[in-house]
């Protein structure tokens, strides 16, 4: 077994996902240990113009049609074979759509150990993971053969992996792709003649502390006065309270905002990952052991029904006087 | 059509969670145990797929304190067979349970197994890719969209920025439901109750649980939060005040 | 000597004027009676039969009250006496009348002072009725307040009663014309109609062509109002007082029935006409159209699409429809008949029930209506999420019920756990008072009170459960089963004498649903400080000097007729009570109650709590907005802010004024 970090590059249309850039970063940190290398596994099809944006020491590329997105039993079989031919030390997935559809599946089929939501890595490798909606943290030993390790944003900046960005490129053949059972038929776009969160610098967010779909005016007055717009957590856009474009969160949109002021938000992982990168975070919360103090820049208790209104006056005042 | 859908009981993050004294656990003295919100989701699924097409749906949970009323409650909702898998379960991951379940699912042949995409306690993974690859059928995760065609399964899975995938798989296949297409239906009290008296829950025994696969846990440990916001206090007024000069200082207020 | 005389001036050339009138009365009699029990019966064969006979004496004089002293009706004075005066005439030319038969076939009685008593009484009357009948032509035409329906039926009506009392004085003024008696001016209105007759100059034989004429038409038009009765707004003649008979006198306002079952013990759902009670239809049909329900409301005045009213005289559609078997559509009884939103929207306050004059029970149907939404899970998202957490963890806040007693954790010396030893009272705290972060220091108050005045009592910290009373009111039995069962538990295994409660949703269902009675006594805190002043237990030491306003929680007055309790207290710490002009059983509806404070408003004019506050701030110089209830501080807090009056009024609870004086 070598003692190499592999980590599979995610994509969609043609752009890699920051996941990748975080398992890179990690891996990366991992290489140091053993001074092995850090490999980036990338899957698809005629996608050669990639490599180049990814920083990694080696590159293994396989090219296929049925590898053109992601598809579950592709991805299988192809990096199966990798796997068995390399036997790297760890393998690095994103805890994502993409990463956690087959690392469950490798760990059964090729009789290795997985470990799921690791945050980050400590200096001696141990794999540390979150659980219980971050509020439990687990530390681990990867396993004397090949580990799976499914990440979670948080524990690196994506930036902070920038050494080289010229890898080794290792064409690696597909094993036959031709009996898949999952066929892809199309991506569908989100209905986008909303604003995109993602581009916005001023962004309210509402939670489940909301209660009612009532009481999103007061987010909404909020973002007037400050002149921001209104995105929400899972919780409220599956009430229905919001629309999808605004969703805020892992299968939602990651947003980079200057300010991103959470009402009643608790903080869980899934929201957390995609807040990460905002300038100021200001939690509003009356759970004083809410994850999202953890994060935020800055945070109050105070209930949110008897803060908002003061707050949007005091604005509106300021804006006038 | 036969459908099961896979039940797990996960810690009620409500609660306060502490640490077993092994240290490599938790402490289930006081842990309340609920449904897993994404079964319930998958449940919900699994139902409104029974309510289009005749079906038989059949909900299967490893046996937990608590585990009876969910199951019944299963039932109220329209489950036609509800199966508690017996054994101890406090230690066991969720390679365990797709082993353990695997022998009882292959005796149904179901055309689709439906779970949670994911649950609060997974460590080694969640159980849907793991049961999958157990049963050799094929996994698709964070569905939120599921249609039946005659041989295939006609799905929407979700990716990063509300981007949607559809996707055309064969039968058999594990699905790990993100999102059911209507929010899980409410079941009155009574109802619950009715079925408590009328109906049975089957109870299958599980052979072993072999964790093989879970990695090693040394420590378990609740985070030593080295960042946390500066708290602001004081009355709404004052709050109010104190954010107001935060807006100032970061250029959101001219 | 005067006397009465059998069908004067009536001639007898097509046979005896007896045989005919008795004729057509019994012939109209049996019609009415027929075109009676064909819709009657639709109420015990459509709906489920129910119809009780308990307790006939108090029936029968809640009959004498409400049908027939019309006290209710006479509660607003315009129309009270305006409708006092229309239906109190034909009472008396019903008493007239019959006497006038009695005499006519059994016993000669109208006869000398007591015919002219007679006459004159009726004549009377005919001034009232027609002082009545002014005041609603001059309501329904002119005033036309919005409560009113305004159809053709209403007009019909009117003018029916009017023709046949007018019909009557023109028989009765002719004949005077003819026959000048002496004692004429013993019928004044009569005879000054007979000096008109006698002033156009016709001859006798004219005039008694006229009277015969005008008696047949008045026979004929008394013939067609009672065999149009059936079909016309007058049906509430026989409706009304039906509907006040079969009221269960036995009620108590603040205890829901239970689900009603069929003969295999499943539950029957309000969800089609045919699951409707008998007394729900006879409801639907005796409905007046008064709107008195209607005007009350707090539902209807905030601007949702509840209307109590509506809500009845749907359910009489439904039966017509259902009757007429024109329904092709299927239309749903809940859905169509009765749009969701309009059961949601209600916040089981009772002022409607409380204003009925015939005694209609609105909020039991709607409640009825809700249990058949629940078993079929068709709710808001918002009140399911409520639902689940109160049948997980025992609260609607979703927070675990470990920190149920966790404002009380600073207190020292802790408060006693009853659980573990005997108290005297056992304060049964409510989840809002619990919980609410807003409301924690009223509660850390009442706890400093009770102990300052030497209150020995404990509470049942974390086995405490939502006791159940909106819960029931939204229509989830089985939860509502659950919670009850779990807070009995927990009262068998403690010690106490009394529960007292701060909650009057708790005190309501504790008192009226929980079969607590014969073993523990309940009180509100209002009636505990009430006792403990009135027996000199409790003495303040100041007195405050301020103008204050108190509303009365619809659970403790309207529900539980307590009202004079918390004003003693309220006076008895020196305040100076200035009522609003809906005070006691007229008080104005906070908008929580029903489960309302847990579902979206939707899109109202104005909150019910707003309406309220400005009542309140309309008052001159009250400062004060005195609340005995968790929900109405809450609601109340946010309606001064939402209403911009910080500065006129603050509302407070009233431990807050028995805090400031002890």
């Amino acid at each position: 077994m070598s003692q190499d970090i592999y980590v599979l590059i995610e994509h969609i249309q043609g752009q890699i996902s920051d996941i990748s850039a975080i398992l890179l970063a990690a891996g990366r940190q991992l290489t140091s240990i053993h001074n092995s290398k850090l490999v980036a596994i990338l899957l698809g099809y005629q996608s050669q113009n990639l490599i180049n944006r990814i920083s990694a020491d080696h590159v293994i590329y396989v090219d296929h049609p049925s590898l053109a997105e992601f598809n579950q039993d592709a991805y299988i079989l192809t990096v199966s074979e990798i796997i068995k031919s390399k036997q790297p030390q760890i393998v690095l997935f994103g805890n994502t759509t993409i990463g956690s559809d087959i690392a469950g599946i490798l760990s059964i089929s090729l009789n290795i150990e997985l470990a799921s939501s690791c945050s980050h890595f400590t200096q001696e490798g141990k794999i540390v993971c979150q659980i219980c909606g971050g509020k439990i943290m687990t530390e681990a030993i990867p396993s004397s053969s090949t580990t799976l390790v499914t990440m979670v944003p948080g524990g690196y900046k994506p930036e902070s992996n920038q050494l080289n960005f010229n890898p080794e490129i290792e064409n690696f053949a597909p094993p036959p792709l031709n009996d898949l059972r999952t066929k892809n038929i199309r991506l569908i776009q989100p209905g986008s003649t909303d604003v995109d969160i993602s581009k916005e610098q001023i962004l309210i967010s509402v939670g489940r502390g909301i209660q009612t779909k009532d009481n999103l005016e007061l987010a909404e007055n909020l973002a007037n006065a400050l002149g921001g717009v209104v995105c929400a957590s899972r919780p409220v856009v599956d009430q229905g309270w919001m629309p999808t474009s605004r969703l805020v969160g892992k299968s939602g949109k990651h947003v980079k905002p200057k300010i991103y002021i959470a009402l009643g938000i608790s903080g869980a992982p899934e929201h957390v990952e995609a807040i990460t990168n905002s300038e100021t975070i200001i939690a509003i919360n009356t759970d004083p052991k809410a994850p999202i103090f953890d994060i935020a820049t800055y945070g109050t208790e105070t209930d949110l029904f008897d803060l908002i209104d003061i707050l949007v006056e005091k604005v509106e005042d300021a804006k006038s006087g | 059509m036969k459908i099961i859908v896979i039940i797990k009981l996960v810690p009620d993050l409500v609660e306060e969670l502490s640490i077993n004294s092994d240290g490599v656990s938790l402490d289930s003295a006081w842990l309340r145990m609920i449904i897993n919100e994404f079964d319930d989701h998958a449940l919900e699924q699994a139902i409104l797929l029974k309510e289009r097409k005749p079906a038989q749906v059949i909900a299967i949970s490893p046996d937990y304190d608590g585990v009876d009323e969910v199951l019944f409650t299963a039932i109220a909702k329209g489950a036609d067979q509800v199966i508690k898998l017996k054994g101890d379960f406090s230690n066991s991951n969720n390679h365990a349970l797709a082993r353990g379940l695997t022998p009882l699912i292959q005796e149904i042949q179901p055309d689709l197994v439906l779970t949670g995409v994911q649950a609060n306690n997974d460590q080694d993974g969640s159980l849907g890719p793991t049961l999958a690859a157990c049963l050799n059928m094929p996994f698709i995760g964070y569905v939120s969209g599921v249609a039946l065609e005659e041989n295939s399964v006609l799905l929407k899975k979700e990716y990063p920025g509300g981007v949607l995938s559809e996707i055309i798989v064969t039968i058999p296949v594990v699905l790990g439901i993100q999102a059911a297409e209507k929010p899980p239906r409410y079941v009155a009290v009574s109802k619950v109750r009715q079925i408590m008296k009328t109906s049975t829950i089957e109870e299958k025994q599980v052979s072993e649980l072999n964790n093989n696969g879970g990695v090693k846990i040394t420590r378990m440990f609740q985070p030593e939060t080295n960042s946390h916001a500066e708290m602001i206090t004081g009355n709404p007024e004052e709050v109010a005040d104190k954010l107001l000069s935060i807006f100032k200082d970061i250029g959101v207020l001219k | 000597m005067p006397e009465r005389v059998d069908f004067w001036g009536i001639p007898e050339t097509w046979g005896s004027p007896a045989l005919f009138v008795y004729t057509i009365m019994f012939l109209g009699a049996a019609i009415l009676l027929f075109r009676f029990y064909l819709r009657a019966r639709l109420w015990w064969k459509v709906g489920r039969n129910d119809f009780h006979f308990n307790n006939p004496l108090k029936r029968i004089y809640r009959l004498l009250e409400y049908a027939i002293l019309q006290t209710k009706i006479l509660s607003q004075r315009y129309p009270g006496i305006m409708h006092i005066s229309i239906a109190g005439s034909f009472f008396i030319f019903l008493i007239g009348t019959s006497l006038a038969t009695i005499d006519s076939h059994f016993y000669k009685i109208l006869v000398g002072t007591p015919y002219l008593i007679h006459k004159l009484v009726m004549d009377i009357f005919i001034i009232v009725f027609f002082f009545g009948a002014g005041l609603a032509i001059l309501r329904r035409f002119f005033q036309k307040p919005e409560r009113l329906t305004y159809s053709k039926g209403f007009t019909w009506s009117l003018m029916l009663l009017v023709l046949i009392v007018f019909g009557g004085l023109l028989t009765e003024s002719l004949r005077l014309a003819v026959e000048k008696p002496a004692w004429a001016w013993w019928s004044p209105i009569g005879w000054l109609g007979a000096k008109l007759w006698i002033a156009t100059g016709a001859s006798p034989s004219v005039l008694l062509n006229w009277h015969f004429a005008i008696w047949t038409f008045h026979l004929l038009i008394v013939a067609l109002a009672i065999i149009t009765l059936p079909v016309s707004t007058l049906f509430h003649i026989l409706t009304g007082p039906i509907n006040i008979f079969f009221s269960n006198p036995d009620r108590k306002p603040g205890e829901l029935s239970t689900i009603p079952e069929n003969s295999e013990n499943e539950p029957i759902y309000a969800n089609s006409i045919t699951n409707l009670s008998s007394f729900q239809l006879l409801n639907a049909d005796s409905c007046t159209e008064c709107g008195r329900c209607q005007e009350v409301c707090p539902a209807y005045a905030s601007g949702t699409v509840l209307n109590p009213k509506k809500v009845i005289l749907n359910i009489r559609e439904a039966m017509n429809n259902f009757k007429s078997g024109l329904d092709q559509k299927n239309r749903m009884l809940i859905g169509d008949w009765i749009p969701e939103p309009m059961l949601w929207s209600c916040t089981t306050c009772m002022a409607c029930v409380q204003e009925c004059p015939i005694l209609i029970n609105h909020v039991d149907t709607i409640v009825d209506m809700r249990r058949s939404l629940v078993i079929e899970g068709k709710m808001d998202g918002e009140l399911q999420t409520v639902l689940e957490n109160i049948g997980r963890y025992g609260n609607s806040f979703g927070q675990s019920d470990r920190m149920r007693a966790r404002w009380s954790q600073n207190i020292t010396p802790k408060i006693k756990d009853a659980r573990r030893e005997q108290v005297e009272y056992l304060w049964f705290i409510g989840d809002y008072a619990s919980y609410s972060p807003a409301l924690s220091d009223i509660t850390l108050m009442t706890a400093e009170v009770f102990s300052k005045i030497g209150l020995d009592f404990g509470i049942l910290y974390d086995s405490e459960r939502n006791s159940g009373n909106d819960i029931r009111r939204i229509g989830e039995e089985g939860l509502f089963e659950m919670l009850k069962e779990k807070n009995m538990a927990s009262f068998e295994k403690s010690a106490f004498k009394t529960i007292i409660t701060t909650d009057p949703h708790s005190y309501n269902t504790l008192k009226n649903e929980y079969s607590l009675d014969l073993r523990f006594q309940l009180l509100h805190y209002s009636e505990l400080f009430d006792k403990l002043i009135s027996s000199g237990k409790l003495k303040f030491n100041k007195k405050l000097n301020q103008n204050v306003t108190y509303h009365d929680p619809c659970y403790l007055g309207r529900y539980n007729e307590i009202y004079s309790a918390p004003r003693r207290v309220i006076m008895a710490t020196g305040c100076n009570l200035i009522e609003m002009p809906r005070h006691a059983n007229r008080s104005f509806c906070c908008g929580a109650g029903g489960g309302r404070i847990w579902m979206s408003e939707g899109d109202i004019k104005e909150r019910p709590s707003e309406i309220r506050i400005r009542e309140a701030v309309n008052l001159k110089d009250v400062s004060k907005f005195i609340v005995a209830c968790p929900k109405d501080v809450t609601m109340f807090r946010d309606a001064v802010k939402t209403t911009g009056n910080e500065e006129k009024i603050v509302v407070k609870d009233l431990i807050e004024l028995v805090y400031e004086v002890i």
